[in-house]
């Protein structure tokens, strides 16, 4: 099989799928995303902090700095826009020692250098009356007012959703393994066969790097630093209402606990090189390493809450910055797209579309479709609302997670959405359903066969994530 | 959005929420509904198809849809509004109950009184902290349960079973006999509190082994589940370096503890026992929020269905009875553990009552009496050659034993 | 002389029962702590008899029928029985206590509906 593209994009993480957007927003060429993985989001892009980082951990002048500052600002409208959930909570960067205390005087002035707004230095009492579960060691603080909490899988649905509404493809299970030049582009090499294009950009996250060093003769050299985290239900007060960093470390941003934009309490994550860029298990060892240094910053945290716990894989450059733009005629890239890059991720994706336009002379596009957000969860909606919903679809009356409170109409419209749901994480991630308490222990069944019914597929054909991740075996 | 008047909104319709709306029918209670959120009445018993339920309360053995039956049959019989489909969504401090159905759309009941019924949960691998991969093939067993019984489908082929409580051990059996293979059950405590004849008639039958002391400290597969890691735990329940030993398994089955549903009773104020996790009650059933009454595994979790269905008429009967206004008055008396007893239920009591206090044991006793005492007095025991933490203690306490006690009542275990 | 080790089934205690036979008779029985240990290990090592539940697919139906034994049947069918329930092939509807297989494997019980379908 052999398929033709004007622009291929490797990798459906959060960078893939924020250029396939701008793309196919701006530019009239095919924009075609090849994603090893069966789903939008299955990398790093699920597995992180999920914060929109303010911008003063970043050395001035390099790429993580500028990007971050700029993607930060452009948050606010892009999820607004697309409906992602997404709050400015702000953010304090604890010091608990003197040392710390240099720190983050250090980390005030680099994020003064690279032009973050508003911070300040918070001395303990007015620390403690801001965050009252803060552990009362605490010294002083960083506070970064514009730092903010994003559903980061759900912000990449909606950016694949809305490149899809304007005409990008998406191609799964498809690994690129190699690419090689031709007189009128590349030719990516993948097991069901190749793809002609006449650029390609590799974001393909923890794999990028092979890629790059096929096309470049300037080499490098990826790690993949695994982070692991606990996930805690959602309490009725959220012990803290900012994203509470620790100190850096020299392996990153240190341990944090941070509601999420959906009231969970997250905790971690640890960083650790390890060998398989794509083991995201998570270790006794590392678990207990997070609660450790949680109740550093939390000393009243218990585990009693959990919801679960997962790691994600940071593709972490030996040099420590961002390697962006052009690779070699005709290929950009986004290589050691580690932390800030879900918060830069929309300015890099502004800026090499329009560099990939202008240098391919790609003609602009015509129409361009508007963005359809999902609307407001069942969950989320008074009860005058939610007896509209149900009123204008019945399967909003129809409870199928209970408890996330999610229902049949929206999970059969996470299936439907233009890059819709295939598995049943996939339904998770969309619309949350099994992502509470009860980790799908009442929901999964019905999930299965709601999946089965969408896709036309027998329920034994089901995967909890694609590949042979079946959730049932045959028949009795 | 519709807002209805009931005299009595009954919030689940299995075993416990039936038994209560037959007993309140049964007092005169015409005004009532009963809010089920599956499609069909019964609870978890329609998913039970093993036999084992009823000894107590019918001298015969029935299976759970039979059990489930008898109640639904009953209900039908008199006339009860049993709505299926249909999920609450909210419940307040004044008896206000919002709920969804396809059919109905939203509606809000305003109810003279409410009964809990909702029943319990299984403790979710994310409870436990265990590390390992996300991959597919980890289930509770009661979700394993639900695709084999009610959808015909089987999770999986070669199992491991984690916890020896008895749905893991009726899984056990379930399994092997629908070809699986089922290679161990991993027991952490250092004794089941499954059934003894659920130890024999599903593991021993079949030879699976049971480990005590014992645990799963890894879960491997990148998609589906390939492998589980086994250790032996030290008396205070650390995996011990050296003992793993590893099983090649496409599933995981946890059978790990219930949890009452109790999200509902939380936002509607309600007390709740850390020890129980459900609500705190009096004699009559009734919550702290008054005319909430609590009954079934969503008060504290049972171990027969028989004492789940006695439990409901009693809370029946008093939701009833406070509707009539005729509640029993004045103030109650604290129920308080004693050593070896864990979550008494009631929590207090009104001492011109008959009540029947149960708890489970903390621990195992051999040739212990479980004792009641008050104002430094016996008021009751119960002797037993063994008690487990697997079989709750009923103890029936006469209204006269009470007459002049004032100060708080103490259950304890005590060993010879 | 064959020695036997059982649990008891009948309470909590789970008595480990020593049962010693001759000739398949049984002569005695020891470690029980009641007589109903002693009349359960006669029965279990003699002439051991089990309740069979399952559940069997319906033409007509989304969701299986589950069914039982009338009565227990010898623990050695067991596997005979879940065979030939799994060669069934029944058709909607079904009530509750209808017969779905008569004389399970030569052994004179039915297995029957336990609910509706």
């Amino acid at each position: 099989m052999q398929t033709y593209t004007d622009i291929l994009i490797i990798g459906a993480g959060v960078v893939g799928c924020a250029l396939a957007r701008e793309l196919s927003l701006r530019c009239a060429a095919d924009v075609l995303v090849a994603e090893r993985a069966c789903d939008v989001a299955e990398g790093a892009s699920k597995a992180n902090s999920g914060i929109v980082h303010a911008g003063f951990d970043a050395k001035p002048g390099t790429e993580k700095a500028r990007l971050n500052v700029m993607g930060a600002r452009m948050y606010p409208a892009v999820c607004a826009e697309l409906g992602v959930p997404y709050k400015q909570i702000g953010a304090l960067v604890v010091a608990f020692d003197e040392a710390d205390r240099s720190t983050i005087e250090k980390l005030l002035e680099q994020g003064e250098a690279n032009g973050v707004p508003g911070l300040r230095i918070v001395e303990h009492d007015e620390l403690m009356k801001m965050e009252p579960n803060l552990n009362p060691a605490a010294v002083c603080a960083l506070e970064a007012p514009t730092s903010g909490i994003v559903s980061p899988y759900e912000l990449v649905y909606a950016l694949a959703d809305h490149a899809a509404l304007n005409g990008a493809e998406f191609l799964f299970d498809t690994e690129v393994q190699g690419l090689i030049p031709t007189a009128e582009g590349w030719r990516a090499v993948t097991a069901d066969g190749d793809i002609l294009c006449r650029c390609v950009v590799n974001c393909a996250g923890i794999g990028s790097a092979v890629l790059h060093n096929q096309v470049s003769d300037r080499k490098v050299e990826l790690v993949a630093r695994r982070g692991q985290y606990d996930v805690l239900d959602h309490p009725e007060q959220p012990p803290f209402t900012r994203t509470m960093f620790q100190c850096p470390t020299k392996m990153g941003k240190g341990v944090l606990v941070s509601p999420t934009v959906h009231g969970n309490v997250l905790l971690g994550p640890t960083a650790e090189d390890i060998p398989d860029g794509r083991d995201v298990s998570t270790t006794a060892e590392g678990l207990a390493n997070v609660a450790e240094k949680v109740k550093l910053t939390w000393p009243g945290m218990s585990l009693r809450t959990a919801v679960t716990n997962f790691s994600g894989i940071r593709a972490h450059e030996v040099n420590g910055d961002f390697i962006v733009g052009k690779a070699a005629p005709h290929c950009w890239e986004a290589v050691g797209f580690e932390s800030p890059g879900l918060t830069s991720s929309p300015a890099l994706a502004a800026e090499m579309a329009q560099e990939i336009i202008a240098s391919e002379g790609f003609g602009p596009k015509e129409k361009i479709v508007p963005p359809q957000p999902k609307g407001k969860p069942f969950n989320e909606m008074t009860p005058e609302e939610q007896a509209e919903a149900v009123a204008r679809d019945p399967m909003n009356g129809q409870l199928i997670c209970r408890c996330e409170v999610v229902t049949e109409a929206e999970i059969r419209a996470a299936i439907r959405r233009p890059v819709g749901a295939r598995t049943v994480d996939g339904v998770k991630r969309r619309c949350r359903a099994g992502m509470g308490r009860c980790q799908g222990g009442f929901c999964a069944p019905r999930v299965v066969e709601i999946l089965a019914e969408e896709l036309g597929l027998p329920m034994t054909a089901i995967t909890k994530g694609g590949g042979e991740s079946r959730m049932l075996v045959g028949e009795i | 959005m519709n807002t209805i008047r009931k005299e009595l909104v009954i919030i689940g319709g299995g075993p416990a929420g039936l038994a209560a709306g037959i007993a309140a029918r049964e007092a005169g209670v015409e005004d009532l509904v009963i809010l089920e959120r599956e499609h069909e009445a019964g609870g978890i018993l329609r998913q039970c198809i093993h036999n084992g339920f009823g000894l107590h309360r019918y001298g015969e053995e029935l299976t759970g849809p039979e059990y489930a039956a008898r109640d639904i049959a009953k209900a039908e019989e008199l006339g009860l509004d049993i709505r299926c489909d249909t999920t609450v969504l909210s419940v307040d401090g004044d008896r206000r109950v919002t709920c969804v159905s396809r059919t109905d759309g939203l509606q809000i009941y305003e109810a003279g009184a409410i009964i809990l019924a909702m029943g319990c949960r299984e403790r979710p691998r994310g409870a436990l902290g265990t590390p390992g991969t996300r991959c597919a093939g980890v289930y509770t067993a009661g979700a394993a349960q639900k695709f084999v019984n009610l959808e015909g489908l089987m999770p999986g082929k070669r199992v491991v079973i984690l916890g020896s409580g008895d749905i893991g051990l009726i899984m056990a059996r379930r399994m092997t006999l629908q070809g699986a293979k089922v290679l161990a059950c991993v027991e952490l405590m250092p004794y089941s509190s499954g059934l003894n004849r659920n130890i024999v008639q599903c593991l021993q039958d079949y030879d699976i082994p049971l480990y005590l002391s014992h645990t799963v400290t890894d879960i491997r597969g990148r998609e589906r589940l390939e492998a589980v890691t086994v250790m032996e735990v030290d008396a205070k329940r650390r995996p011990i370096p050296g003992t793993e030993q590893v099983f090649e398994c496409d599933t995981l089955l946890l059978s790990v503890g219930l949890i009452p549903e109790n999200e509902l009773s939380q936002r509607a104020g309600v007390e709740l026992s850390p020890l129980t996790s459900g609500a705190v009650v009096d004699d009559t059933l009734q919550t702290s929020v008054p005319g909430v009454f609590a009954c079934g595994n969503v008060l504290h979790v049972h171990d027969l269905v028989d004492f789940v269905s006695d439990e409901s008429f009693r809370a029946g009967r008093a939701a009833a009875d406070y509707l009539k206004g005729q509640a029993p008055k004045g103030g109650t008396l604290a129920v308080r553990d004693g050593e070896g007893v864990r979550g008494v239920v009631p929590q207090k009591l009104h001492p011109d009552q008959d009540v029947t206090l149960m708890f489970r044991p903390a621990g195992v006793y051999k040739n212990a009496s479980v004792v009641v005492e008050a104002d430094g007095k016996e008021m009751a025991r119960k002797r037993a050659m063994i008690f487990t933490p697997g079989e709750m203690v009923a103890l029936p306490l006469k209204a006269e034993k009470l007459a002049g006690v004032t100060g708080d009542i103490t259950v304890r275990m005590e060993v010879r | 002389m064959e020695e036997r080790v059982i649990t008891c089934i009948n309470c909590p205690m789970g008595c480990r029962m020593t049962v010693c036979l001759e000739n398949g008779e049984v002569v005695s029985v020891s470690g029980n702590t009641c007589k109903r240990g002693d009349t359960y290990a006669r029965q279990e090592v003699t002439a051991p008899v089990r309740m069979v539940t399952a559940v069997v697919p319906v033409q007509g139906s989304l969701m299986p029928v589950s069914v039982k034994t009338r009565e227990p049947i010898p623990k050695k069918d067991i596997p005979a029985c879940m065979a030939a329930l799994h060669g069934l092939h029944l058709q909607a509807p079904i009530k509750a206590g209808d017969t779905v297989l008569p004389d399970a494997c030569g052994s004179g019980v039915d297995v029957i509906a336990t609910k509706s379908v």
